[in-house]
């Protein structure tokens, strides 16, 4: 059964011209147990997209279109102190930069015991010390240390004890924005298996939302690429790294380097995300993708259903006829960017 | 640019050298504690940073410095451009030791040597156009055509046309935009030798791969020497010739990058390789977790720093013997390793 079950979402920003459509006619589920990985680069609408499940949107943004259903119930059209509830008991959120999720002036502890006793009214006090100590336990942290400040703390004990906040009224539902970003790998590598641990043990359900495509391919079962505010692709993990469609997914997947290879020719996508106050009316990836035709420019794609992956592209059913192989050479990029390039400088000349 | 009237022995001489470079930093440096620790006569606390990292650069040489957060890697960098002052050991460029230099060969070595830094929004002078950061370094170094040498800089790093970037502030470019500039700012000089300190994990994923392979055609086009800092083993490999694995302040392995990412043989480089995510489902990663952190450099451990995370541990001799980073008789290649593991061969660095 899906947890969350999110049709048509639309969220938008009011700016001073325009709103900027942060998510635009956005779909998918997650089903119990699932992790499902959004990808794509800064201001695709990924972190809008969790704050608007979490509830936590900025005064300016809202959700302009679509519902948001949880447990059956559509989250949108609940008033704040009912969605207040769910906050944090049901759904709850890892967030990118421990440092300034957690108040220095409060203790860890503190910190945890008032998450408890907000959501579970009633909780004693030696009863929220028990579920402090036992989720310090699980993130690896000595109880002990539950007493200190969170500037006490190495960057690595700050990220674990905002995993063991986030997880100890063992929510249905857990948003990871970035939860290893600011991290090295050592640390990353410990954090994350023991997320995958915990989230085994209480059965939740997880949103991770990150660029490193190798952490997605490492931790979720399903993958969505998001860019300019849809959904460029989705699937299973292995389809998306293998085989994908998209030719940003074709391209993301080449763009950083493998450890496991050597002499590897790394793929660049030039050119930036599209103004989303003024979106193209075509496929929002045509201005940097370098298999646009002017039917891209023009009209938006609708979803094309293969092995498993929906993929909003016009060739996506061409794919085998070289047009994957094309996507997948660095060369057909590098060749792009130096045609645009040379158009820039001569409009500006002019 | 030798008009300095310093010999010029750049033949011989790799271009840089650095030999038992300590950074140690004092802790509790405050008026109260100092005078508190004054009068109870203890001795005060250092942070050992760096604590006797030796290695050679040659010309148009990348070498990658690898370590978890707090190894000392970021430290060394900033040594080796003069950002920091080292508390000891040598650093020659081009057989002139900096440590003994005067004022006009340190001028010249800080013409030939720069730094890209992280976080180019950090990085940049939010108050100063593209122009005047770039025009800057040419001021004080009293360098002439500024204009052209300029232009020239903009254009490498794919600025164009550079005129139109002329007039613009930070704020009106993008991260990879400004992390450009920041590269033709360390280029304006034409410098030898370059500190790139995670130049890229500030910036999107997309964005990475086009300043990546800037970088490898500025190494390539005028024979630069570089030293990269990062704790991602990916990004290092596909950059580097050559390694220095980092741990606690001190080279823990180091040799050829394919040596070291196909065959490492210090228990340390092999739980850090095995900790880096492999974007490919279907790759099951050996999973060997590294339990604990970095501990903080203050009361460094005895014997091998690694010793109480190490999952090779054979011993008392690990506790009490530091082992020396040197060849082993095991490997034919010229790596060198500390740890006891092996036998040493003879042949120290």
């Amino acid at each position: 059964m899906s947890v969350l079950d999110i049709s048509d979402l639309e969220v938008y920003y009011e700016t001073e011209s325009a709103p900027a459509q942060a998510v635009d006619g956005v779909s998918f589920t997650i089903e119990e147990g699932e992790n499902l990985g959004i990808v794509g680069e800064s201001g695709c609408g990924k972190t809008t997209l969790a704050k608007a499940i979490i509830g936590i949107l900025p005064d300016e943004g809202y959700v302009n279109r679509g519902s948001i259903e949880f447990d059956g119930k559509d989250l949108t059209e609940l008033p704040d102190v009912e969605r207040r509830r769910y906050k944090w008991e049901e759904i709850s959120m890892i967030a990118q930069s421990a440092m300034n999720a957690l108040d220095p002036v409060y203790t860890i502890r503190e910190q945890i015991v008032e998450a408890i006793e907000t959501h579970r009214p009633g909780t004693g006090r030696t009863e929220s010390n028990e579920i402090v100590a036992e989720m310090f336990d699980l993130v690896g942290l000595d109880p002990e240390r539950a007493d200190d400040y969170p500037h006490q703390f190495s960057g690595g004990m700050r990220q674990r004890a905002m995993i063991a906040m986030a997880l100890a009224l063992e929510p249905s539902l857990v948003l990871a924005d970035e939860p290893t970003t600011a991290l090295d790998v050592i640390m990353q590598d410990q954090i994350l298996k023991r997320i995958g641990e915990i989230q085994a043990d209480i059965n939740s359900s997880m949103m991770v939302i990150t660029h490193d495509v190798s952490v997605v391919a490492e931790t979720c079962d399903r993958v969505i690429v998001m860019y300019g505010g849809k959904i460029a692709e989705e699937g299973p993990v292995e389809e998306i790294f293998g085989e994908p469609y998209h030719p940003y997914t074709i391209g993301l997947k080449r763009a950083f380097p493998n450890i496991r290879e050597s002499d590897q020719d790394l793929l660049s996508i030039s050119g930036y995300p599209p103004e989303l106050t003024d979106p193209p009316s075509g496929c929002r990836f045509a201005e940097r993708c370098p298999m646009a035709t002017n039917e891209c420019r023009t009209v938006e794609p609708k979803a094309h259903h293969q092995d498993g992956l929906r993929t909003y592209c016009h060739y996506a059913d061409e794919i085998d006829d070289g047009f994957r192989s094309r996507a997948d050479d660095p060369k057909t990029w590098k060749d792009t960017e130096a045609a645009r390039s040379a158009q820039t400088v001569a409009e500006v000349n002019d | 640019m030798s008009d300095t009237g310093a010999p010029d022995v750049s033949d011989e001489n790799p271009l840089l050298r650095v030999e038992g470079l300590q950074k140690h930093f004092q802790i509790n440096e405050g008026l109260i504690s100092s005078l508190l620790r004054a009068t109870m006569g203890k001795e005060a606390d250092y942070v050992h940073a760096v604590d006797g990292v030796s290695f050679e650069l040659e010309r148009g040489e990348t070498l990658g410095l690898a370590g978890e957060s707090g190894c000392g890697k970021t430290t060394t960098g900033m040594s080796l451009v003069k950002l920091h002052e080292p508390t000891d050991g040598r650093i020659e460029f081009r057989g002139m030791d900096l440590t003994e230099s005067d004022d006009e060969e340190l001028d010249e070595f800080r013409q030939n040597a720069q730094m890209i830094f992280q976080d180019p929004f950090e990085s940049l002078n939010p108050r100063m156009t593209v122009y005047d950061t770039l025009a800057e370094p040419l001021r004080i170094h009293d360098i002439e055509n500024e204009t052209a040498r300029i232009r020239r800089a903009l254009e490498f790093a794919e600025l164009q046309p550079p005129d139109h970037y002329f007039d613009q502030y930070p704020h009106e470019l993008s991260g990879g935009q400004r992390q450009r500039v920041a590269i033709a700012r360390a280029l304006v000089l034409d410098p030898d030798f370059i500190v790139a300190d995670e130049p890229v994990s500030m910036l999107d994923v997309s964005l990475r791969a086009g300043v990546l392979s800037l970088m490898e055609r500025m190494t390539e086009e005028f024979n630069l020497s570089v030293v990269y800092i990062s704790h991602d083993l990916s990004l290092l490999r596909h950059m580097c010739d050559r390694l220095a694995i980092m741990y606690m302040g001190e080279i823990v392995e180091k040799g050829a990058t394919e040596d070291i990412i196909e065959n490492p043989q210090h228990p340390y480089t092999r739980s850090l390789i095995n900790a880096v995510p492999v974007p490919d489902p279907d790759v099951g990663r050996e999973r060997v977790e590294l339990a604990g952190e970095v501990g903080d450099a203050i009361d460094v451990p005895s014997g091998c720093r690694f010793h109480g995370r190490c999952s090779e541990y054979i011993g008392d001799i690990c506790e009490t013997d530091s082992p020396s980073l040197e060849q082993k008789a095991e490997f034919d290649d010229d790596r060198e390793v500390s740890c006891h593991l092996y036998d040493s061969c003879g042949k120290q660095s």
